[in-house]
Order: structure tokens, then C-alpha cells, then sequence
């Protein structure tokens, strides 16, 4: 028998979770000395009053999808990918790669091979944890830990020794050719003089992220590949009794889930920087984690989360500009959002089944 | 090179080993005891934060190392609360702890000293001292075993003592007392502990406890003695070279010694030349700095050794009823 309805589980458990982060972020923003009231305004006008501010949320939302799809298919093969940050870096050595040594006629091939080259590069650096994990057990969360590591320190080498220009001094390469430049939200929406999202980054990788959340969708709840996922997350025995391979579903669905951080560089090096940076992922593929979290590894969840997690950062941003709090604020509501929805998850569920269990009692 | 650079090199070597050391011993008690802990680094960092504000404001290093200890315990207190009593995943846990002393310690310290997110410099009485045993400058003569206790084995601050004598003390706890064989069944077997009538919840709060403890020495020993104040992300993923120390060292304390040397010698390296050139061919810094993680790959992949963890580890304990 459910103790709690299904809509119960994905609704009230995350929204009482996030309420719980908010009320302890709020006491944090007070005990600083600053108006939590106020900060929260600030936030709002900074990110979802303005087509600017829009065109930087929805530029974090586009790196938060593609971490958080990542993140979530490896919960659906109940496996804990940390590495989505070193898997979106060797995903942006790839994109960067083709970028400059493919001479491209146009943006939307360029588009179409930079999103293969960033999803192989990421799915190659997946490739190694989940083979060790599948055939010599070895722990998958530690040894993506280490391949972040790994991939910062390959990522360093190649930026100052190989990629960068003679005579520049930041560790990063030149900027991609023109023919690359992927069209911004400014190009696409705004008319012709108008200053709509004028100077901001989002751009068309946006769709692609959208377009990610839907195929996600399908390859979980509507194919075999996806039934097989599930169905190994959820018993790796029964998954075994029932003919499905535990090494095949584990380095395919690794290799999935390192393909989505890599894809993040699209966004990030060809959309935004337009040249590959030493710090190109800012930490987006731990706030993944966060994502796949609050969303319930469902793609609308993730979007969710994503557009909510696009809004914090966007508007830290404007409260590290505007007041004295700065941006560290996010970190601390990131990890508050990560400790109830999944470390402290069963604080919120117990009570909640509880309350669940004496309403039914009273009805019958 | 010579003798003295050699010295030098191995004295930052013991430098750079101790932080390591305490980490790797902390999540050594954490992880026998069935409790995963990726969060070393974030109660390492929670620790370096208190103990240098701390110090800062008292000028005593004494108060700032026991604030460092307390804040590395609370740390600790919410992995126990996240992971032991509503059973949540200990490496989700683990990742919220790292992050939200990455971003406490920032957000506190601008508000505390508007420095942007570190603290004062510190003086005098608030960092340790270097501590010069007897005899050191007396037999500073004799031939090569004089320069060696002189430079190498004397002064240090007295953390790196506590460090080092922390080995034989965990070892003697984990493999002499009731307590230790208590603590390495409870990861193992805790339907036996139980069994036997001893409390798995108490166990494993005592290891997470003591866990949280030589954290904050490891922390308080980065921000008053290693370096003189704290600075934002100063561990600098010691926490997790320290995991991965544990892990080369397979859960043992005397390997976990020869692990953290090994890769704080490495750091000490890293740190003292940039490109290394090994008869023609040129070793980049990189590689230095990657070489921890991926000698634990090669180790945890069983290439060379297996490394088996607590068989309980990770796994929050139900009765059954």
C-alpha cells in the first residue's frame, strides 16, 4: 500500500524542501544584517523583470538542463554521477576543437558537429569511470570525484601548452571564427533597433536544452534502452533475472549522462565566451546535483529546477552588485536545496506519510 | 640536488602531509564505521574559516583551534543527522556539506571583516608557532643526521606533531580497544553490533564525532600554521586528495601515513618546480598535480592491489522490527 499519493511525493516533498531552504537561506541573509525581504525583491527585479536579466537566467537555465539531465540519468540507473563538471570540461575541449579547426560555412553545421564533438568528448570521459564501476567495481562516485580532478589538470595542460595563441597570457584559446558564432536571443526575437536582451547570453542552445529535456523523456518512459535503466536502478537483481546486461546498462547510461554535461559546453564556450576558458564550467556541474535533485530526475522537474537555479544565479548576481551579500549566498542555498531534497529527504517524507496515514485512518 | 635542497623539499613535505594526514585519519574512523564521507573538505574548510577568525579576534591561537574543532563538529553533526538518523544518502549529504562551507565561510567572513571573504592576517599569538626540540641547533654540526633533525624533524608547529602521533593513536584505538573492534564491526556487520546489544546509532555518532574532530585540527592547522589566515577555498580539494589518500591506504592508519607523505611529497613537488626534466623528457606540472587521483583510479580499478571498503559502508542501518 502508498502511504502518500503519487502527486504528494513529487509536489508537497521538494516545495516543502525548497520552503525549508528559503526560510534557513532568509535566517542567514538576517543574521548578515541585510533584509531578506528587500534581497528577494532585488532578485526578482535583477532576473525576471528585464529581457536582459531574462537572457542571463535562461543562459544559467541552459547549463543547469543539460547538468541536471546528466545528473538524473544516472539516478534512474541509481548511480551518483559527481563528475558532470570534468565531463563538461573534456565537453568543451571537443567543441572547441572542431570550432577551430573545422572551417564551418555556417553556424547550424557548425552547431551540428560542435553537439556531437561535446557529446562524445563527454561521454569518453565518462567512459573510464563507468567501465571500471561495470566490470571491476570500483566506486563510481570516487572515481568521477577524481576524474574532475583529472580533467582540470588535462584541461590546464592543453589551454597553456598546446591551445593557446602565441603570445597571450590567460590560459585559453583563440576566439572561435566568426562562422561559429552561434545567434544570441538579441538576434533571433529582439526587432530590428529595439534593445531587447541587448548584451545578454543567451542563445539558440537554449532550444537544444529544451529539446534535450523531451528526448530525455522518451528515451526514459518510452523506449526498451529506458525501461532497462529503469529497471536496473531500481533492483540490479531483478534487472540481471530478467536478461538485462548490469555492465551494458551502466556504461551506456554513463556514457548518456557524460554526453548531457558535455553538451553543456555548447552553451557556455560557443554561445557565450566564444573561445574555450581555463574555468569554462563554473561549478554548473555540481549545481547539476541540485537539479536532479529538486526535480525528481522527471525533465520537467529538471527544468524546473533549472530555471529556478537560472534565477538564483542571475539574481546573486545583482545582489553581489547592489548590496553587501555576495554571491556565496547561492552556494549556501544550493547546498541547503541539495541537504533537504536529498540528504534530509526523509525528515520532510516521515512526517508527511504520517499526516497521510491519519487522514486515510479518519476517512474510512 | 643537493643535500639541502633535499631537505627543504622533505621538509615541505611534512608540511603539506599533515593536513592530509588528519583528513585521511578523520575519514579513516568515519568509514570504518560504515559512514562514507565525501565531506572532509567542507569540514576542513569550516575549521580553517573559525579557527582563523576566531584567533583573529581573540589573538589566541588556543581559543581559535578549539572554535575551528567546534565548527568542524557541527559539520559533522549534520552529515550524522543527514546519514545515521533519517538514513539519507551519505554522499548527497557529503556533496551539501562541501557546499555549504564553501559558501558560509565567504558570506561570514565578508560579513565579519569586509574583506572579501577572508580574514585578517595573522600575528603573534595567533598562529602556531614553529617549536624547536632540544638539542636541535647544539647538533646542527653533526654530518648529515644533524641538519636532518635540526631542519627536518624540528620545527614544526605542534599540530604536525599531534598529526603524526595521531597514527600510532588510531591504530592502537581501531585495533586494541573494545571500542576500535566495536567501531570496525559496526561498519562491517551492524546487524551483528546490534545483535550484540551494543547501539549502531551511538557507534557510528562517536565515529562521525571523532571524524569531525581531526577535521577541524586539519582545518585550524591549514589556517594558523600552515598559512596565517584564512582564505576563501583555501583547502583547494585537500579533502578529497585526503579520500583518496584513504583509499590508497585501503582503510588502514599505518598506509594511510605512507599515502599522505607520498602525496604531499607530490605536492611539495608540484609546488617547488614547475616542469620537471627527467633526462629529455619534460614531466609538466600537471601531471604532478594529477597524479593523486590517478594513482587511486589505478588502485581502486585493482590493477595494482585491491582496495575493498567496509562492506556496511554507505548503507544507513534499519532495524528490523
Amino acid at each position: 500500500m502508498d502511504k502518500m499519493p503519487a502527486w504528494a511525493d513529487a509536489v508537497l516533498v521538494p516545495l516543502i524542501s525548497i520552503l525549508l531552504a528559503a526560510a534557513l537561506s532568509a535566517i542567514v541573509i538576517l543574521a548578515i544584517g541585510e533584509d531578506p525581504v528587500a534581497a528577494f525583491k532585488l532578485m526578482v527585479d535583477g532576473a525576471l523583470m528585464r529581457s536582459s536579466g531574462w537572457g542571463y537566467t535562461l543562459y544559467y537555465t541552459t547549463n543547469f538542463i543539460f547538468t541536471g539531465l546528466c545528473v538524473a540519468v544516472a539516478f534512474h540507473a541509481s548511480m551518483f554521477n559527481i563528475g558532470g563538471e570534468g565531463q563538461a570540461m573534456i565537453g568543451g575541449l571537443g567543441v572547441a576543437l572542431v570550432c577551430l579547426f573545422i572551417p564551418f560555412p555556417h553556424w547550424s553545421v557548425a552547431l551540428l558537429v560542435a553537439t556531437l564533438a561535446g557529446a562524445a568528448f563527454g561521454a569518453v570521459w565518462a567512459l573510464i569511470p563507468s567501465y571500471l564501476q561495470a566490470k571491476r567495481g570500483s566506486h563510481i562516485v570516487i572515481t568521477t570525484i577524481m576524474f574532475n580532478f583529472i580533467a582540470a589538470a588535462v584541461l590546464n595542460y592543453v589551454l597553456v601548452n598546446l591551445l593557446r595563441p602565441t603570445g597571450a597570457m590567460d590560459p585559453a584559446t583563440a576566439i572561435f571564427p566568426q562562422a561559429t558564432h552561434l545567434p544570441t536571443f538579441q538576434d533571433m526575437f529582439a526587432p530590428e533597433g529595439s534593445r531587447m536582451f541587448r548584451g545578454s547570453p543567451a542563445n539558440v542552445t537554449f532550444f537544444i536544452a529544451v529539446l534535450a529535456c523531451i528526448g530525455f523523456w522518451f528515451l526514459i518512459w518510452r523506449t526498451k534502452l529506458g525501461y532497462e535503466i529503469r529497471a536496473f536502478g531500481f533492483s540490479e537483481s531483478a534487472a540481471k533475472y530478467a536478461g538485462i546486461s548490469p555492465v551494458r546498462i551502466t556504461i551506456v547510461s554513463m556514457l548518456i549522462s557524460g554526453g548531457l554535461a558535455g553538451l553543456m559546453a555548447l552553451n557556455t564556450t560557443m554561445g557565450e565566451a566564444e573561445r574555450l576558458v581555463l574555468n569554462a564550467t563554473e561549478g554548473a556541474g555540481f549545481i547539476g546535483i541540485a537539479v536532479a535533485l529538486m526535480g525528481r530526475s522527471h525533465p520537467v522537474g529538471v527544468f524546473l529546477a533549472a530555471l529556478l537555479f537560472g534565477f538564483l544565479y542571475q539574481g546573486g548576481a545583482e545582489l553581489a552588485l547592489w548590496t553587501n551579500i555576495p554571491r556565496e549566498l547561492i552556494t549556501v542555498i544550493q547546498a541547503l536545496v541539495i541537504l533537504f531534497t536529498g540528504a534530509l529527504d526523509n525528515m520532510v517524507r516521515m512526517p508527511l506519510e504520517r499526516l497521510f496515514l491519519a487522514a486515510r485512518r479518519r476517512d474510512s | 640536488m643537493d643535500f639541502a635542497t633535499l631537505l627543504q623539499v622533505l621538509d615541505s613535505t611534512v608540511r603539506l602531509a599533515t593536513p592530509l594526514l588528519l583528513a585521511c585519519l578523520a575519514g579513516l574512523f568515519s568509514e570504518r564505521s560504515g559512514i562514507f564521507d565525501i565531506g572532509l573538505e567542507g569540514k576542513m574548510l569550516a575549521a580553517a574559516f573559525a579557527s582563523a577568525a576566531v584567533a583573529a579576534m581573540t589573538g589566541s591561537v588556543w581559543v581559535g583551534l578549539l572554535a575551528g574543532i567546534v565548527a568542524s563538529l557541527f559539520m559533522s553533526g549534520i552529515h550524522g543527522l543527514a546519514s545515521i538518523t533519517f538514513r539519507g544518502n551519505q554522499l548527497i549529504s557529503g556533496v551539501a556539506i562541501n557546499f555549504l562551507a564553501s559558501g558560509l565561510t565567504v558570506l561570514i567572513a565578508q560579513d565579519w571583516f569586509g574583506q572579501g571573504g577572508r580574514t585578517p592576517s595573522l600575528m603573534g599569538g595567533g598562529r602556531f608557532e614553529p617549536i624547536t626540540l632540544p638539542f636541535a641547533e647544539a647538533l646542527r654540526g653533526v654530518p648529515v643526521l644533524g641538519p636532518v633533525y635540526a631542519e627536518l624533524i624540528s620545527g614544526h608547529s605542534i599540530l604536525v606533531y599531534v598529526a603524526f602521533l595521531m597514527v600510532p593513536l588510531s591504530w592502537f584505538i581501531l585495533y586494541r580497544t573494545r571500542f576500535g573492534l566495536r567501531l570496525r564491526a559496526v561498519g562491517e556487520a551492524p546487524e551483528a553490533v546490534d545483535t550484540a546489544g551494543v547501539s549502531v546509532i551511538g557507534l557510528r555518532f562517536a565515529a562521525v564525532a571523532i571524524c569531525g574532530l581531526l577535521c577541524g585540527l586539519a582545518g585550524a592547522y591549514l589556517a594558523t600554521g600552515l598559512q596565517a589566515g584564512f582564505v576563501r577555498e583555501m583547502t583547494a580539494g585537500r579533502g578529497y586528495i585526503a579520500l583518496a589518500a584513504l583509499i590508497f591506504a585501503k582503510w588502514r592508519p599505518w598506509y594511510a601515513l605512507s599515502a599522505c607523505l607520498l602525496f604531499g611529497l607530490l605536492q611539495a613537488v608540484a609546488l617547488r618546480y614547475q616542469n620537471i626534466d627527467l633526462g629529455g623528457i619534460t614531466i609538466p606540472v600537471q601531471v604532478m598535480d594529477a597524479l593523486p587521483y590517478i594513482l587511486t583510479v589505478v588502485i581502486l580499478a585493482g590493477f595494482v592491489g585491491k582496495a575493498i571498503p567496509p562492506r556496511a559502508g554507505g548503507e544507513p542501518y534499519v532495524k528490523e522490527r
